[in-house]
């Protein structure tokens, strides 16, 4: 019968037979080390697993965007932007990528920092999702992409993952990236040329591929302040009530005029065709009505017939299609909600 | 590829490693350091048997890399018990046999600590959905939801 008086046998302490902390130290240079620190055990466990043989990368932390656009550019493709790592780390385990360099953006100041001013505010592409919702500015201003940001994995992968890396991992699914797409958010883009501002809407190409040249990386997002009457939201579909990839996501942004009328919106898709798109036709149901039923019914309409899904285990094609009207017309009700409410 | 000399703070101990660019910090707690007490469960971010305290945000050590340590300050499991006295929430853990085979355990300790500093009158609910990242095979959560709900009762009366 096992002393169940010892209970750290059990917990924790099961593990920290070295939990004191003076001990720490001493297994950096003791004998234990001299046992299993062998290069049998580090063969089976780093990344390198499931990698070719003789794979290897470097690892380099850039404290400015020139210095990182100049290291991504002098490897011409073999170097990759590491910013929360929670997509990046996964290929590179798999072998899905074998970068010769990783090019951690993280110890750029400006790449971490959120701003606001008059105009709006600035997101560093590298802020972590739980950093960005923390921010009262942005989740005043921007409800609908906060709580996009926040459906992203984990609490564990909120803490590391970031608004330029769901963009830059190109998955049609990505959540942040309809809700910047219906906040009208700019992308701004580092490289050997300089910086520019797009749209986001521009830079996924395909699956897994972006519109971003050799050298160049993501810095930013800038959001504008909203006008008044405004407001955004996002709804995604999952199959259950956490942790999942949307098989629709749908963002929504809109401002009304003192007596209600529409005079701008905007409507992202995701998860419903190759790329993350902007439905202008969506936008125009809205735009003019009182965001009532009839314009909900042509929005939903809209939404709908932008949509070309594929088949998989998340969902069908006639399901995804069907209710990315549905989440589209849900989505405007809360965003007239929120407009109407300032 | 030389290996990176890397200084971090573990569990408040200043700490000094190498490791190679490839290696994840949680291959640096296991196989450098031997604090094995964070789990590799899917090596992918999905389970939180590995969770991490990495600059006050919790996080999955397999998704994070040994380099990216440099100068921060990482909590983990072996750091939470104050020599022979456990954590309330260890102790109410084995109170309410809140695990079986224990893989988990460590890492829900990790991220209950975590959503406590933060929020020390957590909702079932909020449990529930802070917790969503870790998962477990054994217990069907409920015995864990309500050991963490009574070990923040506890910490709030003392």
């Amino acid at each position: 019968m096992p002393d169940l008086g010892k209970p750290r046998r059990f917990l924790g302490g099961l593990y920290t037979a070295h939990a004191s902390v003076g001990s720490l130290g001493a297994h950096l240079v003791g004998p234990v080390k001299a046992d299993r620190g062998s290069q049998a055990v580090d063969e089976r466990r780093i990344i390198r697993a499931r990698q070719p043989q003789g794979f290897w990368m470097d690892y380099r932390s850039p404290s400015s965007v020139q210095e990182a656009v100049a290291l991504l550019a002098a490897h011409d493709g073999a170097a990759h932007v590491l910013a929360g790592g929670t997509d990046l780390l996964v290929k590179l385990r798999t072998g899905f990528v074998d970068p010769k360099l990783v090019v951690d953006v993280k110890g750029i100041p400006r790449l971490r920092a959120i701003e606001s001013d008059a105009r709006g505010f600035r997101i560093g592409a590298a802020a972590s999702c739980a950093e960005i919702g923390e921010h009262a500015g942005v989740m005043a201003a921007w409800p609908g992409v906060v709580e996009a940001l926040r459906l992203i994995g984990s609490t564990q992968i909120q803490g590391r993952a970031t608004l330029g890396g769901n963009l830059c991992n190109a998955s049609p699914a990505a959540d942040s990236v309809p809700a910047l797409i219906a906040a009208g958010a700019l992308c701004q883009i580092a490289g050997p040329g300089g910086e520019r501002e797009v749209p986001v809407e521009n830079i996924v190409s395909g699956p897994g591929r972006t519109s971003l040249a050799r050298g160049e990386f993501v810095v930013g997002f800038r959001l504008e302040k909203p006008r008044q009457r405004s407001g955004d939201a996002y709804l995604r579909l999952i199959p259950r009530t956490e942790m999942d990839i949307a098989v629709v996501g749908v963002g929504v942004a809109l401002t009304l005029d003192q007596t209600g009328v529409c005079t701008h919106a905007r409507v992202g898709l995701g998860a419903v065709a190759p790329t993350p798109l902007l439905v202008a036709e969506a936008a125009r149901a809205l735009i003019g009505s009182r965001v009532d039923d009839k314009a909900l019914a042509a929005l939903a309409a809209a939404t709908s017939a932008a949509c070309k899904p594929i088949d998989d285990k998340r969902g069908t094609v006639a399901y995804r299609v069907k209710v990315a009207g549905v989440l589209a017309r849900r989505a405007a009700r809360i965003a007239r909600e929120r407009a109407a409410g300032r | 590829m030389p290996k990176h000399h890397v200084t971090a703070t573990i569990n408040g101990d200043p700490v000094e490693f190498l490791c190679a660019p490839e290696q994840t910090l949680l291959d640096v707690l296991r196989d450098v350091l031997y604090l094995t007490g964070s789990k590799e469960g899917c090596g992918s971010g999905d389970c939180g048997a590995c969770s991490v305290i990495l600059d006050g945000r919790l996080v999955c050590a397999c998704l994070v890399l040994g380099v990216e340590a440099q100068g921060c300050s990482v909590e983990t499991i072996e750091g939470m018990a104050r020599g022979d006295v456990l954590h309330p929430l260890q102790r109410k853990f084995l109170e309410q046999a809140a695990l079986q085979c224990g893989v988990c355990t460590p890492g829900f300790l990790v991220a209950a600590k975590a959503l406590l500093e933060r929020n020390p009158q957590p909702t079932e609910t909020e449990v529930r959905y802070w917790l969503a990242g870790n998962l477990c095979r054994c217990t069907g959560y409920d015995k864990i939801v309500r050991a963490v709900l009574d070990a923040a009762a506890e910490i709030r009366e003392s």
